[in-house]
């Protein structure tokens, strides 16, 4: 029978080359809450795992020009119970918490949530929101790349052969920012956005937005940055007519699909609904800080 | 003389010192430390791994198998098909052989076409692809109105719908009508002074035991069968197997293991007939797991509906008759057992006047099968809102409306029993007595209340109780416990023997240990079980009486039984030490042997059980998402022996109906696949989605039990849909007519109602 190898390298070349190296599917394995799912259920049959939790670059959350550098590996508990991190990105915690339960938690990494490039991955829309670049590196060395620039489509990257997601760095939070993550699922736990909303704002001393980044999960094939739904913000204090405006841009940009989550007609409708509370979410929390 | 079942009443002036309380479950240290023995912890010598390959279409000719690749592969020990079945004649047999594996056609995706037994799991999975099926795809239809329909793709060429006279022309996907009528009903119509009538959906909803069904199959070679499995009824399943293999029952033996949940989903085997035969191919034991997909596509939900309710009222509050007409999609095979819901769905008010009548309808989705009270929740859940509505129109109070209807002792039902003590008023009074029925309620929030019936069940039942050579006590039992019921079954052996119950220790008997047990189902076995054990108890106490009055040498009547002890009837008898069970017990070899008791009977006298649920929802009107705040059980257990296991009966079927309500439900694509077969998309409820459930146990004891229980298993999901729906209405004015109330049909109703209210 074909079996599969299992390699656990200890540093980034070894892993890089690895992965360069295999001929057939090579997976990368990191918390593997997806890739053990697939296994299981006969999806993917890969000839190769590589393990990349053994490499420090990819397991340590550090600070870095005023912000924070998390490895891509690190495990969302292990994020969660980071307290300078979770005060200053509450939303991109919001997502992170809500992964799987406990356990998953202790498993699941935002590096897997991002590379596994389901649209309806729930840290990835206050990460994209929070303007995280991502360090990527592989056979031809290293590069760093908006996040949003990474899921393309429903399970493909724009990773190359070898590739590898190092590390996310977080920009500095200017004062008076805050961000939220706010997602419909049926169920409370355990349960696949069927609309997700992450929200990042920075207002001035006066209370008006300044930036603003409008992030809408699982209604198309990734994670959508709509602008038109930021500059429904910029330049206002959030009253209600702007939150209308924000509401209706960011039901406007959904191009999502009728599945087994949600239909179309309720995904765009929801979206705004999301955006709005997520809105008043951040907006309250950079009123605090 | 000896004791009967009859012998065994209820006698309130009973002081009673175990019964009632709360000692931990003897089967509880094993289930939290993790050795209890599941469906697939069974491993022998030698054992094979058994896959199943299943049907991706959910209607097809299966024209031709090709197993020669498969068998051929390094590794396969085994290979069946349809043509390892015996051939049956048309009947129940046959269904349920064909529901194993598929004969001339597959039924719905999931369906068994083959299976294969090899050396590991990688194997058998590889040899599953090396299967050829040649289908011929035909159209499918899934709902079940939709395949009453004239155009419909009919499963059955030569089906003739059973209980019409005359049965109607032409090809049908109807497989059987009944009718129930008492009184007459359009007298009753007549009568009324306000009449509402409305039309039901519910959905097909899966059992959601957490255990897969997993087996370990063993046939030898002098054509033996061991066979080890988790089900709710393992002398059932030996008799049906032996029909549908064509073996001797005395021949097959089956083992049952602990149950991770079966909620009537594990009255019926699937895998197990294949195992058996794949065992007996490959010369070596079998085991087949199932896996979640295959649990979700291939093994029962219970039955979705449509219904068309009507009711009629005079305007100060009596009901005055009641009309049915219940549609009850089946899958392929009959199994819903519908004939519950005509007979149980108006039961508990005093209407005279009732015609409800039931069709059992074939469609291409799995063979459904029992599920907690079969087929009356999802009828009830019309019910209750016709009467809902019924209260709202007169401006009464909706538990002083079915107080007004409530049936009391002497009703007499459209099944035909009369009412003895029955506790439906009692739970109805502590529902409204309960702070939870007048709590303030915030916006957005509303309350809701519905009520419901089960007739609970008796049937053949055997138990054995052997005193050991210490005093102590062990107990056979013929019902795989589901919930419970051997603890509450020991603490009765205990009362009688008057000794503590973790003195008494039972196992749950193989199929070759005691005579037939009816499987566990319809709230019948710590009843049942109760009973025999009691009987058991009070012969086993007989014989404890003749060997002291033979170590005493006094006449047997000389002798009482009483707390543990046998002691002189009066000082007339002689002045002796009473004699406990391990002073008896010890003495046994001189006095005539070991001291047991045994029962064989087919339990009667079931009380009918009755439940009121009260339920506080808040419903998002942004998003439809309905919340449940509060729930509270309120239900006649007649007695709760061990009145946790009652709450945790209470409590599971109020969550199992919270799922019902606002979430679960088979998702299919165009083709007819399930699009949601794993535990991520069929959504049943998870712990934080339910609030701490609040239970009453009211106890209007069963006189025809020696400690007044009725059972407890099926009433507490009845009412649940209806209460939720109706505490929607209270919340946002809209009531909520078709399942599940989830968010997106939520928020539709709501923007409906709101567009209609602008056009005003
Ligand atoms: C029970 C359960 C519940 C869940 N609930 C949620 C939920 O609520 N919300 C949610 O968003 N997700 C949920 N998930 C999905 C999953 O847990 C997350 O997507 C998780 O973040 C994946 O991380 P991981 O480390 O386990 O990824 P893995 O499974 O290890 O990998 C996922 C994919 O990303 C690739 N990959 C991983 N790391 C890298 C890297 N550094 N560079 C390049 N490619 C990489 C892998 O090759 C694979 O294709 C759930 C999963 C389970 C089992």
């Amino acid at each position: 029978m074909d079996e599969m190898r299992y390699e656990a390298p200890e540093t980034l070349d070894a892993a890089v080359a690895l992965l360069a190296g295999a001929d057939g599917d090579a997976r990368i394995l990191a918390g593997g809450t997806d890739v053990l799912v697939l296994l299981h259920s006969d999806m993917i049959e890969p000839g190769l795992l590589v393990d990349i939790k053994k490499i420090p670059e990819l397991t340590s959350i550090a600070v870095e020009a005023g912000g924070f550098r998390v490895g891509a590996a690190v495990s969302a508990m292990e994020l969660v119970e980071h307290d300078a991190f979770s005060k200053a990105w509450p939303g991109v915690i919001e997502g992170v918490k809500l992964i799987g339960s406990i356990q998953i938690m202790g498993r699941a990494t935002m590096g897997g949530n991002l590379c596994n490039a389901s649209p309806a991955a729930d840290s990835v829309p206050a990460l994209i929101a929070a303007g995280a670049i991502g360090t990527i590196v592989g056979p031809e060395g290293r590069r760093d790349v908006p996040v949003e620039d990474i899921a393309t489509a429903p399970g493909e990257t724009s990773l190359g052969k070898g590739e590898i997601l190092v590390s996310f760095l977080f920009p500095p939070r200017p004062p008076h920012s805050g961000d939220a993550y706010r997602r419909f699922t049926p169920r409370t736990e355990m349960d696949i956005a069927v609309v997700g909303v992450g929200i990042s704002l920075s207002l001035d001393d006066g209370g008006t937005c300044q930036a603003a980044r409008v992030v809408l999960g699982a209604v198309a094939e990734r994670a959508l940055l709509v602008e038109a739904a930021a500059a429904a913000l910029i330049g206002t204090p959030l009253d209600e007519a702007a939150l209308e405006r924000l509401a209706a841009a960011a039901s406007a940009a959904c191009r999502p699909i009728d599945d087994k989550r949600g239909t179309k007609e309720f995904r765009i409708k929801v979206a705004g609904v999301l955006a709005r509370r997520a809105a008043q979410d951040a907006l309250e929390r950079a009123r605090g800080n | 003389m000896t004791i009967t079942q009859d012998d065994l009443r209820f006698d309130p002036d009973r002081k009673l010192k175990v019964v009632g309380t709360t000692p931990i479950k003897p089967d509880g240290v094993d289930k939290v430390t993790g050795r209890a023995k599941f469906g697939a912890d069974t491993h022998l010598p030698g054992m094979l791994v058994g896959k199943v390959l299943r049907s991706p279409h959910a209607h097809a000719i299966i024209k031709s198998i090709d197993t020669s690749s498969a068998a051929a592969l390094a590794g396969v020990k085994a290979v069946v098909t349809r043509d390892d079945f015996p051939e049956l004649p048309p009947g129940e047999f046959r269904d349920i052989s064909s529901n194993c594996m598929a004969r001339e056609k597959a039924f719905y995706d999931g369906h068994a076409v083959a299976a294969v037994a090899a050396t590991s799991e990688r194997i058998a999975k590889k040899a599953l692809k090396l299967i050829e099926v040649d289908y011929q795809v035909l159209p499918h239809v899934i709902d079940v109105m939709d395949a009453i329909k004239p155009d419909a793709p009919i499963l059955f060429e030569d089906m003739v719908t059973k209980g019409m006279d005359p049965a109607p022309d032409g090809p049908t996907n109807i497989l059987q009508r009944k009718e129930f009528t008492m009184g007459d009903v359009d007298a009753g119509f007549a009568e009324a002074d306000i009449i509402v009538e409305r039309e039901f959906d519910t959905k097909p909803m899966h059992q959601g035991y957490i255990e897969p069904q997993a087996c370990v199959a063993n046939f030898t070679e002098d054509g033996q069968t061991e066979l080890w499995c988790c089900t709710q009824g393992h002398f059932v399943f030996r008799t049906r197997l032996a029909a549908v293999l064509k073996m001797d029952i005395s021949r097959i033996r089956v083992t049952q293991s602990e149950l991770g949940g079966g909620f009537g989903g594990k009255t019926m085997f699937y895998a197990e007939p294949v195992a058996i035969l794949l065992s007996r191919k490959a010369n070596r034991p079998v085991k087949i797991t199932l896996t979640r997909n295959e649990v979700l596509r291939a093994t029962g939900p219970v039955a979705g509906t449509h219904s068309r309710i009507k009711m009629g009222m005079t305007k100060d509050g009596r009901f005055t008759a009641a009309e049915a007409e219940l549609y009850f999609q089946t899958g392929p095979f009959t199994g819903s057992a519908f004939a519950n819901a005509p007979q149980a769905m108006f039961t508990r008010y005093d209407l005279q006047n009732i015609r409800a009548v039931g069709y059992e309808v074939v469609s291409n989705r799995p063979k459904v099968n029992a599920f907690r009270a079969p087929c009356v929740p999802q009828v009830v859940f019309g019910v209750e809102g016709v009467i809902h509505e019924l209260a709202r129109k007169i401006g009464m109070d909706p538990i002083d409306l079915r107080l007004k209807n409530a049936a009391t002792e002497g009703y007499k039902t459209i099944y035909g029993a009369t009412f003895g003590p029955i506790g439906y008023v009692e739970t109805l009074e502590a529902a409204k007595a309960h702070p939870h029925y007048t709590a303030p309620l915030g916006p957005d929030q509303g309350r809701g209340i519905a009520t419901g019936f089960w007739f609970n069940r008796g049937g053949e039942t055997t138990a054995s109780l052997n005193i050991t050579p210490d005093g102590t006590v062990t107990l056979l039992l013929g019902n795989p416990d589901v919930a419970g019921s051997r603890v509450s079954i020991c603490m009765m052996a205990a009362e009688e023997l008057g000794i503590p119950v973790d003195k008494v220790r039972p196992i749950i008997g193989d199929t070759s240990t005691l005579g037939f047990n009816r499987v566990t189902a319809g709230s019948r076995v710590t009843f049942s079980a109760g009973m025999a054990i009691v009987l058991s108890a009070r012969k086993a106490i007989e014989t404890l009486c003749q060997r002291a009055a033979m170590m005493w040498d006094v006449p047997e009547d000389g002798v009482v039984f009483e707390d543990g002890h046998v002691r002189p009837a009066s000082s007339n008898v002689g002045d002796f030490e009473p004699l406990s069970i391990a002073d008896i017990a010890k003495k046994a070899t001189e006095t005539g042997g070991p001291i047991a008791g045994h029962a064989e009977i087919v339990a009667e006298g079931a009380g009918p059980g009755f439940g009121c649920h009260i339920v506080d929802v808040e419903v998002d009107k942004e998003t439809g998402a309905v919340k449940i705040l509060r729930y509270t059980v309120v239900e006649d257990a007649g007695k709760a022996i061990h009145p946790h296991q009652v709450e945790g009966q209470y409590q599971g079927g109020a969550v199992q109906g919270i799922g019902w309500a606002l979430n679960e439900e088979y998702i299919y694509d165009k083709d007819g696949r399930m699009e949601n077969a794993g535990f991520l998309d069929y959504r049943i409820p998870v712990a934080s989605d339910v609030p701490m459930i609040d239970t009453v146990i009211v106890e209007v004891p069963n006189p025809l039990h020696p400690y007044g229980l009725r059972g407890v298993g099926e009433v507490p999901l009845v009412p649940t849909m209806a209460a939720i729906a109706n505490a929607i209405d209270d919340a946002i004015g809209i009531r909520p007519r078709s399942l599940p109330m989830s968010p997106p049909k939520v928020l539709k109703l709501i923007e409906e109602a709101e567009m209609s209210r602008d056009q005003a």
